[in-house]
């Protein structure tokens, strides 16, 4: 039995690759068609094809257990790639282009003039609260002024087909690999699709990183020696820290590699005795970098790093303190932000935000927990978030507790209707809701990735797209229709 | 090359050739076991002494029967110097460089561990010990021969060769030092064929045996086969080869002085011992001398290229 997408359309959501009325959008006509075409043991092999591969190549995150120590988990990947087309995608790419230019001249000037703050637009009290505020580097000016090098924004589309940012990432960021594996494993599924479709290729992301990195470097002239900086196999990530090292040819190093000598120079340890490092791709969070500057209890850190960065003896990327723009709440501040520092209006839009911090719209989450997603300030990964709607009377009400106790530390977004695509679900192809995570790199230029990761919830009716609950991913494809 | 990755490839080696080891010795004493009598059979303790775990045993199990010691060779968790463990060490040590190993040589390693802990059942009766323990061993051996042909014979493979090489002796020395220990005592007909024998043994748990004759065209014999598991040039085993390696390693990694001493003095110490005249009580202390050189060299090789243990 093959696909009849006349009744595939379940969902009120806007669907990605089918219209309304059954027939596939302009740009995924010949996807559509042919996934039609193809009879369900077919597809059926053609996942289970992917699977092999995937296992193959490696692709895995760590999942740590109890009773196994960690394990490398293959992480679940669709066949069906997602479409956008180019037009489309190009105004995004100016509008993330935007949005992080705008946040590195906003933590600038955090870290220098604070005008923001001078100026009324932003609450100083948000930023006095702020975790991720770092008093440790005011006044420093890293390299071009930039301070986040890499950036994973989240998208979401509504049920209008709207883009929405849903949050930015500025800490540690991952889930490039997963984007760069997934064009690899869809090239081997689908070789045939490839003769009529000539999607954005994107496997250029890691020269670019190489080279937004290198540039960095304090010792222009010379050949950069660029390490990627692990927390360890412990770490969730760590598969894509070893592939993005490999891929740039750089070595993966962990804490216990490097030393910070008395002249404030980097080194790593080798076999042949110390070497100079000049630039650092950091996956630690800043407060685990350096014991010496921060969380004296860290063992994965470099004691002196801060004390080389701030001599300007080796890049950091991201630098440190760039999480302060990687807050919910100041995330609810971005279109005021980016009409601030480039007196321009936002792209790309905002989810419409309460911020609790504010009474007004404090008293209005409270009084509709049930129909708001409330997120904390703080945490990444889904974790700690309220889903309204399919929420019980004693979590909405542990909710309110906490948002009293501590309203700074909250928002609360509308439940968006997020779009779907078609998914292949044990034989059967049925919506999932998706969302879009591409990547932004900045240094003496700003790139984007073509298109980027798209994470999808593979359980029915879930918006939860998060590795660590039960979301997979597909290859996102740019097409020029 | 990173220090930290330099010990792990070591280690990694190490742990391998350990657990090959172990299942060669258990495999060994197996058959042997078969052909002594009852009355003079040593029986499973002497693996214990060779692995200096015998407190760690008799902390958890009361009888040294065939069953428990066994088992604590092979699978016991508490046990590090066991096989189980000691893939699972070699596993952890593999995952942190996989990006230096070739990807085959990863999923070998991670399919061994795997495998032999999904067949511990099989491992515990007395006919699936056979196939668990050679399983391991030709796994040990695939994974040598995929290393040597697909990965750069750069640092980090004299790393590895280094690793399995400091092993090797440790295990030959630890082997000779039990089995010479236990030999029957007193020197009738009878004890001579079983002397014999043991030595067969011997030479068996270090794979020995068909290499001994085809070098040493002489009957088993207490003095030759310690010549030949001390002095050999051409078997990988002996300690003597096993040193060669680690110099010829460590020349290429890019020689530390310290290092290159401590080898010579080894050496030196194999090649003038005129082994075949210690009785047992020197030989005794002839191996303890040979151990110390071994740790030295591996404390050496710790202190010129592995991290520093405490900042």
């Amino acid at each position: 039995m093959s696909t009849n997408w006349q009744d595939y359309r379940a969902t009120p959501a806007y669907d990605e690759l089918i219209q309304e009325d059954g027939t596939p959008r302009l740009a995924a006509n010949i996807l559509v068609q042919y996934l039609a075409s193809m009879e369900q043991q077919d597809l059926r092999a053609r996942q289970a094809a992917a699977e092999v591969a995937m296992k193959e190549m490696g692709v895995t995150f760590t999942v740590y257990s109890q009773e196994e120590g960690t394990i490398d988990r293959a992480w679940p990947f669709d066949i069906i790639p997602r479409i956008i087309a180019k037009t489309e995608w190009d105004r995004i790419e100016l509008g993330l282009k935007q949005r992080v230019h705008a946040l590195n001249l906003f933590i600038n000037d955090l870290y220098h003039a604070s005008r923001i703050l001078k100026d009324g637009i932003f609450p100083a009290e948000v930023l006095a609260n702020s975790v991720n505020f770092r008093s440790q580097c005011i006044g420093i000016s890293p390299p071009l002024d930039i301070w986040a090098h890499i950036c994973g924004s989240d998208l979401v589309r509504d049920a209008d087909g709207t883009f929405y940012v849903l949050e930015d990432n500025l800490r540690v960021p991952s889930g490039v690999s997963y984007m760069l594996e997934n064009r690899l494993v869809t090239k081997r599924v689908f070789p045939e699709l490839f003769e009529d479709y000539a999607p954005l290729p994107v496997d250029d992301y890691p020269s670019q990183l190489f080279d937004t990195l290198a540039a960095l470097s304090p010792y222009p002239g010379e050949r950069p020696e660029v390490v990627v900086l692990t927390p360890g196999i412990y770490n969730s990530a760590y598969f894509e820290h070893a592939y993005l090292a490999q891929q740039m040819g750089c070595e993966l190093v962990e804490g216990r590699d490097l030393v910070v000598d008395d002249d404030d120079v980097v080194y790593k340890r080798t076999v042949r005795g110390l070497q100079r490092v000049d630039v650092i791709y950091r996956r630690i969070d800043d407060l685990f970098m350096d014991p010496e500057a921060f969380r004296a209890d860290s063992l994965l850190g470099v004691k002196g790093l801060m004390r080389a960065w701030r001599a300007g003896k080796v890049a950091l990327s991201n630098a440190p303190g760039a999480g302060v723009a990687d807050d919910k709440v100041v995330y609810a501040f971005v279109p005021e932000i980016i009409k601030y520092y480039l007196d321009e209006d936002p792209i790309i839009p905002n989810v419409p935000t309460y911020r609790c911090l504010y009474l007004d719209e404090r008293e209005y989450v409270l009084a509709n927990l049930d129909k708001l997603v409330v997120k904390p300030a703080n945490e990444s990964g889904g974790y700690g978030m309220l889903m309204g709607p399919f929420s019980s009377k004693a979590e909405r009400e542990r909710f309110a507790e906490q948002i009293q106790a501590n309203p700074r530390n909250y928002i609360a977004q509308p439940t968006l209707q997020i779009s779907t695509v078609p998914t292949l679900v044990q034989g059967q192809i049925e919506p999932r809701h998706v969302d879009l995570r591409p990547f932004i790199l900045s240094g003496e230029r700003r790139q984007v990735t073509t298109g980027g990761l798209t994470r999808v919830a593979l359980n029915k009716g879930s918006l939860v797209v998060n590795s660590s609950q039960g979301g997979g991913s597909k290859d996102t494809w740019i097409v020029d229709a | 090359m990173l220090s930290r990755v330099a010990e792990n490839i070591y280690w990694m080696a190490r742990h391998i050739e350990r657990a090959e080891n172990m299942a060669r010795l258990i495999k060994v004493n197996t058959f042997l076991l078969l052909d002594l009598p009852k009355k003079v059979a040593l029986g499973w303790t002497p693996l214990l002494a060779i692995t200096g775990a015998s407190e760690l045993f008799y902390k958890r199990y009361k009888e040294p029967g065939e069953r428990q010691v066994t088992k604590f060779l092979m699978v016991d968790e508490t046990n590090p110097g066991a096989i189980l463990p000691a893939l699972r060490a070699a596993r952890e040590n593999g995952r942190t460089i996989r990006d230096i190993i070739p990807r085959e040589a990863w999923e070998l390693i991670n399919e061994l561990y795997l495998q032999s802990r999904d067949n511990i059942n099989q491992a515990l009766t007395k006919n699936g010990r056979h196939i668990y323990l050679n399983q391991i061993i030709s796994s040990s051996q695939t994974l040598s021969g995929l290393l040597s042909g697909t990965m750069n014979h750069d640092a980090g493979y004299q790393f590895l060769c280094v690793g399995r090489s400091m092993e090797r002796a440790d295990m030959t020395t630890r082997i000779i030092d039990v089995r010479s220990a236990d030999m029957l005592p007193k020197q009738t007909e009878e004890s001579i064929t079983y002397e014999n024998i043991q030595w067969m043994g011997v030479l068996k748990s270090l794979t020995a045996y068909q290499m001994y004759r085809r070098s040493m065209q002489v009957r088993i014999h207490r003095g030759t086969v310690l010549r030949f598991l001390f002095q050999n040039q051409e078997f990988p085993r002996s300690v003597l080869h096993c040193v060669r390696e680690v110099e010829r390693g460590v020349n290429q990694i890019g020689s530390d002085r310290f290092t290159l001493q401590i080898l010579e003095r080894a050496k030196t110490s194999l090649l003038d011992t005129e082994v075949t005249s210690l009785d047992a009580k020197a030989l005794h202390s002839y191996v303890d001398s040979v151990q110390l050189d071994l740790i030295n060299l591996h404390n050496a090789l710790a202190k010129a290229y592995f991290l520093p243990i405490n900042e």
